[in-house]
């Protein structure tokens, strides 16, 4: 399973998203601190949920960071995160 | 003094702080190089410290927020969030409102 694959699936059985893209922007950062061989260390997220309703941008990311904890630790050098609850206008 | 007490000390006794990697003029970081062009359009002075000069303070901050990532921006005191959250309420105008509730003084745009 790709890192990707893994952040996805996390992601859906954490938060059973209506909308989730993510994507691996790994080959844009090539030759910067915290790329590595194989790729695999920046992500992006767009994510849409039922579970960020009412919560604060801050709540929102902490529910994802403590999800990816692990990831975040590991491999994953950055995490792109847009997390919007259904009806948040798309900024 | 120890690491929490020193950053405790920075964003109380700043009304902006950036911890960031490398410096406003020279950003070692594209997130945190997004964070301060904002802050520059915005017209807002902050205080920026690189976590890259100390490995004591890159951790220390994840700590003290509870927040993974580099940068983290704090008005007043208060943890606002990362280069994401900081973009999208620049985009939403809700950055500039902050400010402007939090009695920082920016620059006429």
């Amino acid at each position: 399973m790709t890192m990707s694959d893994l952040i996805t699936k996390k992601l859906t059985e954490a938060f059973a998203p209506q909308s989730l893209v993510v994507t691996d922007e790994s080959h844009l950062h090539a030759g910067h601190a915290g790329h590595r061989p194989g790729g695999e260390s920046h992500f992006r997220v767009y994510i849409v949920s039922n579970a960020f309703t009412g919560k604060s941008r801050v709540e929102r990311h902490r529910m994802i960071n403590a999800l990816l904890a692990p990831e975040l630790e590991g491999s994953v050098h950055a995490l792109a995160v847009s997390a919007l609850a259904p009806g948040d206008a798309t900024t | 003094m120890s690491i929490e007490q020193f950053i405790e000390n920075e964003v109380k006794s700043n009304d902006v702080v950036l911890f960031m990697k490398g410096t406003p003029q020279f950003p070692q970081c594209g997130f945190s190089g997004q964070v301060v062009q904002i802050l520059d359009h915005v017209g807002v002075p902050f205080k920026g410290l690189n976590v890259l000069e100390s490995a004591e303070l890159r951790d220390g901050i994840k700590v003290y927020s509870n927040w993974p990532t580099i940068p983290q921006l704090y008005v007043k005191g208060e943890f606002v969030g990362g280069c994401d959250i900081v973009r999208e309420m620049f985009q939403a105008g809700e950055l500039q409102q902050l400010f402007t509730e939090k009695g920082v003084v920016v620059a006429a745009s």
